[in-house]
């Protein structure tokens, strides 16, 4: 049998002095006389205490009255940004997923500035705690209209009385939570008379039980009284919940899911993987085939190679580049891609820049190609003056009809897209480019290409097709006379 | 190990994760997206957490949750959505906690374009939330120091309990090169003493930014401002581009300063004694290694070039304090300065 001085004790999860608050009352919550929060605190912190959670659990603190939680609970605690409670508590529950985080929020908080990131949490089903105390009014910045206000409700800011044309009615956040198909538990409670605080008891600790279970997202909405911005006494503010509030705000249960839900279905925990295997998660393990470069056989004015790619989206532009500065990278020089990016985008036109050198890179960008290499006709007519003179020029004569007019400039016409057509797939019309390029500048060797490809290409299966392209576009360059 | 040839956005996660990052919680955004699409691949596959938020606002309330509690934790975004974050940011910085985020800059203000641009500056290092709090401020010019300096963001972030950005833009963003990963770290900070985990051992502790005194809201002011010195006087970072004997000073950086690099060499071609101070961290910013430049008598001008209005270079005109020209040349709305624009400067700048 229960000791009457046990029944009566205050929870452990309650400070015995309130040593956060800045105040000479420190036995004293900050709370008005026959306000809501003290009761609403009492029965979590009991809970609390019941469950044998107080280590585990994280209570957060809202902007509103009850932005002093913190003072009051011997729990870990965080106090956040005005309604931004439910983000907070995902991040806490989502990286420590065994603790038991409780979300505590006004009105204002939850339903008006809030209103999204409760949505979203409740829909995620994150397995968190949440007590939405409605009291149809903002209390600590001195009695604002809330979305909760009742119609005709007068407040500082609606002091003719809420307006359903004006201001839209009072938001029903439990009717509205319940629709969703993720949220566990949704109920809502008074804090009036003695039936209905037995009732919102029991609510308070199955909401708390529902996140211990693993069973998702809880919430509890709490009819609250406010006599201080309502101009009330105590007890006509328990007086005008019952009679004014529980007309537009219905109590009973909205939504109740918990015993369909296997224990821990909601639970998210964390799998624990050795650092070690890091390096073979990132991709970084594998081994590629490099080979030192050497410039010796190479023309002088490939030597750094400045190339410019240009053609249509889809012609395997990015990918071309790709491959030109992987394999630079794998002959031990550096190089750099970058693609059309901004306003060059415009137009379905896709291009980039590659730069491989031995010297450091400083800007990546190909402002004066030394290798253009035109994809299509747009390309042939923007980008041929840009050429440096004694460049070279490769353009694809399956896609373009006009012919270049610079005399200055090796030109080497290809019918790449015919030759890709005939090897089996229009896809490998750059890879024909690729081995013109590599039998033009001679600067990178033809088995590092075959292997970068294996790095670069994302479908596998191309690359047999693709080694014949590029076998096929050195030969055509080898025996092209122009 | 092989290098990677990799987008300096996706170096940035696999960085993150070398450097132990725990969450990445982030909302879509051009030119920042493939980071988010990297932590959705990878963060999962080492038991992290990737969760996509449902508002950058959101997303980065999420950080202060997660870095509230210990770990380590990380988003990024473009300037429209780094605008959005600025409450949680300011926040973060109250309550001092260790967030890691990348704002890959594009061209505004307003919606503007997914061009790079250097015009959250001042957003970023100056503030762009409320009160008197500092970021510490990292920025890469090359896909290898998007991972290097995310992972010393990392450190940094929780060194000094700080939010910590690395702040880059479109361009360095999109760019691939090859990257040189290291070694996973080992060993991260004990937080105990101030993280709430929802244990026993953090059960006292509190994540706040309130104090409605106002003595103690000073004081937690003084202790802030406290630590930003000590930032100033320990993490400055720079790289030193033919500075030595050099007579006119470009100041650049992120992609300008990889165009600068090209400009310095073609001046020095055409017999102008140019170099380049690129500062690696925006704040600190390298402010007395500036000064002893301006001091010297060698220094005859002093050329800063942005993707801006001009933003960085106020603050090395507060460093020069009149004492040599400071000239500037800056591109806007996602226009990357050229090799021959910035030549011309150079010449300008050396009559």
């Amino acid at each position: 049998m229960a000791q009457l001085k046990d029944v009566l004790k205050k929870p452990s999860s309650f400070y015995d002095e309130f040593l956060r608050k800045p105040d000479n009352y420190q036995q004293d919550t900050h709370y008005c006389p026959g306000c809501g929060h003290g009761i609403l605190h009492k029965l979590i912190a009991e809970a609390i205490e019941d469950f044998g959670i107080k280590d585990r659990t994280i209570m957060i603190s809202p902007v509103g009255c009850s932005v002093f939680v913190y003072y009051y609970f011997d729990t870990g605690n965080f106090q956040v940004a005005h309604g931004r409670a439910p983000a907070v508590a995902t991040g806490i529950k989502r990286t420590h997923p065994d603790a038991i985080v409780i979300s505590y929020q006004g009105d204002g908080d939850l339903a008006a500035i809030g209103g999204n990131n409760i949505l979203q949490a409740a829909n995620r089903g994150e397995n968190i705690t949440v007590f939405f105390v409605n009291n149809a009014i903002y209390g600590m910045t001195g009695g604002q209209m809330a979305p909760t206000t009742l119609l005709g409700q007068k407040t500082m800011t609606s002091p003719y009385g809420r307006k359903a044309t004006w201001e839209g009615y009072p938001m029903k956040v439990s009717e509205l939570l319940s629709t969703l198909e993720a949220p566990a538990y949704v109920e809502r409670i008074a804090l009036t008379n003695g039936k209905n605080l037995m009732k919102a008891r029991k609510a308070v600790r199955k909401a708390i039980q529902a996140q211990i279970d693993g069973k998702g997202f809880s919430l509890v909405e709490t009819l609250s009284m406010c006599p201080s911005a309502w101009r009330m006494t105590p007890v006509d503010a328990k007086k005008w919940v019952e009679e004014a509030m529980m007309k537009t705000f219905p109590l009973g249960v909205y939504k109740d899911v918990l015993d369909e839900r296997e224990v821990g279905s909601w639970h998210r925990a964390l799998e624990t993987v050795p650092i070690e295997k890091y390096h073979e998660i990132l991709g970084l393990a594998h081994e590629g085939m490099e080979v030192e470069g050497d410039v010796e056989s190479v023309p002088k004015i490939f030597r750094n190679p400045k190339v410019l790619i240009a053609g249509f989206g889809g012609q395997g532009i990015l990918l071309l580049g790709q491959t030109l500065a992987e394999t630079g990278m794998r002959h031990g020089w550096n190089s750099t891609w970058i693609p059309s990016y901004g306003p060059e985008m415009r137009g379905g036109t896709a291009n980039c820049h590659v730069k491989i050198s031995s010297d450091p890179i400083g800007s990546p960008v190909v402002s004066e190609p030394n290798i253009l290499i035109a994809m299509n006709k747009p390309s042939l007519e923007r980008f041929e003056k840009d050429l440096a003179p004694g460049g070279l020029l490769i353009y694809n004569t399956s896609m373009i009809d006009i012919k270049p007019t610079r005399t200055d400039i090796e030109i080497l016409p290809l019918p790449a897209t015919e030759m890709a057509d005939e090897i089996g797939s229009l896809r490998v019309a750059n890879m024909v480019i690729i081995g013109a390029v590599l039998e033009k500048t001679k600067i990178l060797q033809k088995d590092v290409v075959l292997d970068s490809l294996n790095a670069v290409v994302k479908h596998k299966k191309f690359i047999p097709m693709n080694s014949d392209a590029i076998n096929k576009g050195m030969e055509y360059a080898r025996n092209y006379k122009g | 190990m092989a290098k990677e040839l990799i987008k300096g956005n996706e170096a940035v996660i696999k960085g993150a994760l070398l450097a132990g990052c725990d969450a990445y919680f982030g909302y879509p955004i051009t030119p920042a997206s493939e980071i988010a699409h990297a932590a959705a691949k990878y963060f999962p596959l080492a038991g992290k957490v990737f969760l996509q938020a449902e508002s950058e606002i959101a997303a980065i309330q999420m950080c202060y949750g997660a870095a509230g509690g210990g770990v380590r934790v990380m988003t990024a975004s473009s300037g429209p959505g780094i605008s959005l974050k600025m409450e949680g940011i300011s926040y973060s910085a109250g309550s001092e906690l260790p967030i890691v985020i990348v704002d890959v800059m594009r061209g505004g203000p307003g919606l503007g374009n997914i061009a790079p641009s250097q015009a959250d500056y001042n957003q970023i290092v100056k503030g762009g939330g409320h009160g008197n709090y500092k970021l510490l401020v990292l920025a890469p010019n090359s896909a290898q120091e998007m991972c290097d300096l995310t992972m010393l963001a990392f450190e940094l972030a929780d060194k000094y309990r700080n939010p910590t950005v690395v702040l880059t833009d479109g361009f360095n963003g999109q760019m691939m090169e090859p990257v040189e990963f290291p070694e996973p770290v080992k060993k991260k900070p004990d937080k105990t003493d101030w993280a709430a985990m929802g244990d026993a051992k953090t059960r006292k502790n509190l994540i706040n930014s309130i104090y409605l005194d106002p003595e103690e809201m000073e004081e937690h002011n003084v202790h802030l401002q406290e630590k930003y010195k000590k930032m100033e006087q320990n993490e400055v970072r720079y790289e030193d581009y033919k500075l030595d004997g050099a007579e006119i000073i470009g100041i650049a950086y992120g992609t300008t300063s990889r165009v600068m690099y090209t400009a310095v060499d073609e001046a020095r071609k055409k017999g102008i004694n140019a170099g380049m101070l690129r500062p690696i961290t925006l704040f600190p910013f390298p402010k007395v290694k500036i000064r002893e430049l301006a001091e010297s008598s060698k220094v005859k001008a002093f050329l800063v070039s942005e993707m801006s209005n001009g933003q960085m270079v106020d603050d090395v005109r507060l460093a020069v304090e009149g004492k040599k020209p400071v000239n500037f040349f800056g591109r806007m709305g996602g226009v990357v300065p050229t090799v021959s624009e910035l030549l011309e400067q150079f010449e300008k700048a050396a009559k």
